[in-house]
């Protein structure tokens, strides 16, 4: 747990915490002040977009009046979120978390459908703070018209919902914004709950005991949660926060997995990288699934296939790149007038990669569905169609172009990783057949399909000038780092010597300092991308480079985390900034997995994927 | 009360409908598989929830005709446009009112307020099913008014 002094300047994207419901989420600044908040829905209009815009977005401070230290961690394995301040004359704890409790408890109890709580609470001396409450509505667009509901808070109307706010302390009223100055001695509290619902007559949630008891529920319950993880390596903090940032990415109701809880945060500061990521991406969601599967979480992974399995139902074979958290397509991209994170402009809302074709969705979705079978020991019949479906889809549609996994607006080229993944597509159905797993493989056409993909990749996507593979077939020597990935998918063995040669032109190429990697070379520069540098551990872990080696890059990449352990999507080498939509689903799994790969290796197994891929390799052998 | 004429265009009406609800899944018009979702509330293989629910599906659609001819006779006449009416009137009763009570009734369906617990759902319809797709309402509202236009047309009162 690190110090820093009381934020004076715009806070950065690691200076954020995120607390969340797995339905909604919220991003804290460290300096206490509710930042972004989209309520009912991950991908809702903003009540607080303070880190999009300072003046116009709306936000939720509780912050101490004179300079603190200031020293942030979450309660034990839990998303309850703890702000310590220390001043001259005192110390206090701000408490933040959106309360969760089991499905039992909120059948016997009365719960408000969406609320943040926070507490203060003065541990020594004496410390001031002052409260502002700003909410402004649909992404800063209109003030809020706050009214006073006398002992049950402050409310606001705001299109078919209301929210609720709930104050320990006397608030006065300025015009769309609410405000107090409070002392707290030693053992004293303010409590404050804000709760929004679309539904009269709501749930006005009670201060008091219920506060101290909702915490303590709270982190119970995902104590609870983190418990269940079978990860043993020595990783165990690192791997427990990511699952629990991936967890709160996760959309319960219905079993989509987002992105990320933002939109817009840049990728380049002062710049126009900045894109929504409050999607189910079926890449991201897939490879979620697969960490948490990793780690032993299975029901999260039954949710995201049942999720899957109908969200795609209009579209079947074919699949869309993202969706909504309820299965509709992603909406258009439009741009909104805020300044944008430290003047990183347009802010963007919808995106319009949407429209994209990514062939390599369907061996992420094929590859996530196939571990799930094999720890659970098959599939019904329905979902046994569909996945065949899929990889009919594949079969006749691989060899073909498309934008390819870092959706780049250039139009569509015929991406090796794009060819990688529909090769593995193939590859786990048929896999999955030969354990009979699945019925209706056409084992023939597969296998035929399959090898004709490889034959490709081999002849086209290798460079013999570069002495490598590179990014696209009949490529000019074009690099991109997801090529670290033909390893993990079992294409090919991470010491054989074309994947040896390719990593050393990656390395030389893409690696910055440090062990981070950028995703392709850019000018100018954006951040090293944050998964990347995870896909290098796992390949020298697999074979590419000793265990030592992987141990060694996965430690330095850890560093890039903030002090609470989460990750954005990109990171500035330089000055190890944050970048990009944060936390990042993407990150956090590339974390889990390369430290699940550091462990089986430890332990002399196999990993999954290669295991996997050598059962069908050896079984192709033997029809051949 | 005209029995074999009920039996006979009940049972007629409700296998229209249940095929239009079949096609507007496979047209693209909506994620709503409505036997499948009845057959749940009975059992989480989906192989036999679509079974059962199709068995409980004609069971209630021809239930529910019997609503649609008493409401002729109360009338004094049948006629497709009357048919229409009341299918449209029960679709928007199936869309606003049975749609929102789901989540509370049926036992393998997440609310909109579940979580973070994870565990294998149904995704719940929102307002108007609109969760399963935006063209949902229309589906809906076109198969229950060809549903009431069967009957109105074939009934024949006594």
């Amino acid at each position: 747990m690190c110090v820093s002094p009381v934020i004076l300047r715009m806070p950065t994207i690691a200076d954020y915490g995120i607390v969340g419901d797995c339905r909604s989420a919220a991003l804290i600044s460290r300096d206490g002040s509710v930042d972004w908040l989209c309520w009912p829905l991950f991908d809702s209009p903003s009540i607080f977009a303070a880190i999009l815009d300072r003046e116009r977005g709306g936000h939720w401070s509780i912050s101490p009046s004179s300079p603190c230290e200031i020293k942030r961690e979450y309660a034990g394995d839990s998303n309850v979120l703890q702000t310590h301040f220390r001043s001259a004359s005192g110390s206090a704890t701000l408490t933040d978390l959106m309360p969760v409790s089991s499905e039992e408890f909120k059948r016997a109890n009365l719960v408000p459908d969406h609320e943040l709580l926070r507490q203060l609470s003065c541990t020594e001396g004496e410390v001031e703070f002052e409260t502002d409450f700003y909410p402004r509505l649909n992404y800063g667009a209109a003030d809020a018209r706050l009214r006073d509901a006398g002992a049950n808070g402050l409310c606001v109307e705001a299109g078919r919902g209301a929210y609720r706010l709930r104050s320990g302390i006397p608030l006065t009223l300025s015009q769309a914004r609410a405000r107090a100055v409070v002392a707290l001695k030693r053992g004293q509290k303010a409590e404050f709950s804000l709760s929004y619902a679309t539904q009269a007559p709501a749930v006005v949630p009670a201060l008091g005991d219920r506060v101290v008891s909702a915490i303590e529920r709270s982190v119970t319950w995902w104590q609870k949660w983190t418990a269940a993880s079978e990860y043993r390596g020595p990783y165990r903090t690192a791997v427990t926060r990511s699952a629990l940032a991936l967890k709160l990415l996760a959309y319960a109701p219905s079993g989509a997995i987002i992105a990320a809880p933002t939109t817009s945060l840049p990728e380049r500061i002062g710049d126009s990288l900045n894109w929504d990521y409050r999607y189910c991406w079926l890449r991201d969601a897939s490879l979620t699934t697969r960490a948490l599967l990793g780690l032993g979480y299975v029901e999260e992974a039954a949710s995201f296939l049942t999720w899957l399995l109908h969200a795609t139902r209009l579209t079947q074979p074919e699949l869309r790149i993202l969706y909504t958290v309820f299965g509709r397509r992603g909406p258009l991209e439009r741009e909104l007038s805020l300044r944008g994170h430290c003047d990183s402009r347009p802010v963007r809302i919808g995106n319009d990669a949407r429209g994209q074709r990514q062939l390599d969705v369907y061996g992420e979705v094929i590859d996530a569905a196939a571990q799930y079978a094999l720890h659970v020991g098959g599939f019904d019949r329905f979902t046994q169609k569909v996945l065949v479906k899929f990889g009919e889809y594949v079969a006749h549609n691989w060899d073909s172009p498309d934008e390819g996994i870092w959706e780049p607006r250039t139009g569509r080229r015929n991406n090796t990783h794009s060819r990688l993944l529909c090769w593995t597509a193939l590859d786990r159905l048929l896999a999955l057949d030969e354990k009979k797993l699945i019925d209706g493989v056409p084992r023939q056409s597969f296998t035929d399909e399959r090898e004709k993909i490889r034959g490709q990749i081999e002849q086209r996507a290798w460079n013999p000038d570069l002495g490598s593979y590179v990014s696209t077939l009949d490529g000019d020597g074009e690099l991109d780092a997801s090529l670290l990935r033909l390893s993990w998918y079992g294409f090919d063995h991470a010491d054989s010597d074309r994947l040896q040669r390719t990593f050393r032109k990656l390395r030389e190429k893409l690696a910055s300092k440090d062990g981070l990697f950028y995703r392709y070379p850019r000018q100018p520069p954006e951040g090293a991308f944050g998964i990347c540098g995870f896909w290098a551990v796992e390949h020298l872990a697999l074979g590419g480079g000793t265990l030592d080696q992987a141990y060694a890059q996965f430690e330095r990449l850890l560093k890039y985390s903030n002090e609470l352990g989460l990750f954005a999507e990109e990171s500035d080498p330089e000055t190890r900034a944050a970048l990009g939509n944060f936390p990042q689903a993407f990150t956090h799994v590339g974390l889990i997995s390369a430290a699940l790969t550091l462990a089986e290796q430890e332990r002399g197994k196999a990993h999954p994927a290669v295991h996997t891929g050598s059962d069908v390799r050896a079984s192709t052998r033997n029809a051949t | 009360m005209n029995w074999a004429s009920w039996l006979i265009w009940g049972f007629a009406a409700t296998i229209v409908l249940t095929t239009i609800s079949a096609a507007t899944q496979g047209l693209g018009l909506t994620r709503m598989n409505l036997p499948s979702m009845l057959g749940m509330i009975f059992t989480p293989d989906r192989d036999k929830a679509n079974l059962y629910g199709f068995i409980i599906h004609v069971l209630a659609g021809w239930i529910f005709s019997l609503l649609y001819v008493l409401i002729f006779h109360a009338l004094g006449a049948a006629g497709w446009w009357r048919g229409v009416i009341i299918g449209v009137i029960h679709g928007l009763f199936v869309l606003v009112v049975v749609m929102g009570l789901l989540p509370g009734l049926h036992p393998r369906m997440a609310s909109e307020q579940r979580g973070p617990e994870a565990h294998n759902m149904l995704e719940p319809p929102g307002f108007l099913a609109l969760h399963y797709g935006v063209q949902t309402p229309l589906a809906i509202l076109l198969s229950h008014a060809i549903f009431g236009a069967i009957l109105g047309a074939f009934y024949k009162l006594p």
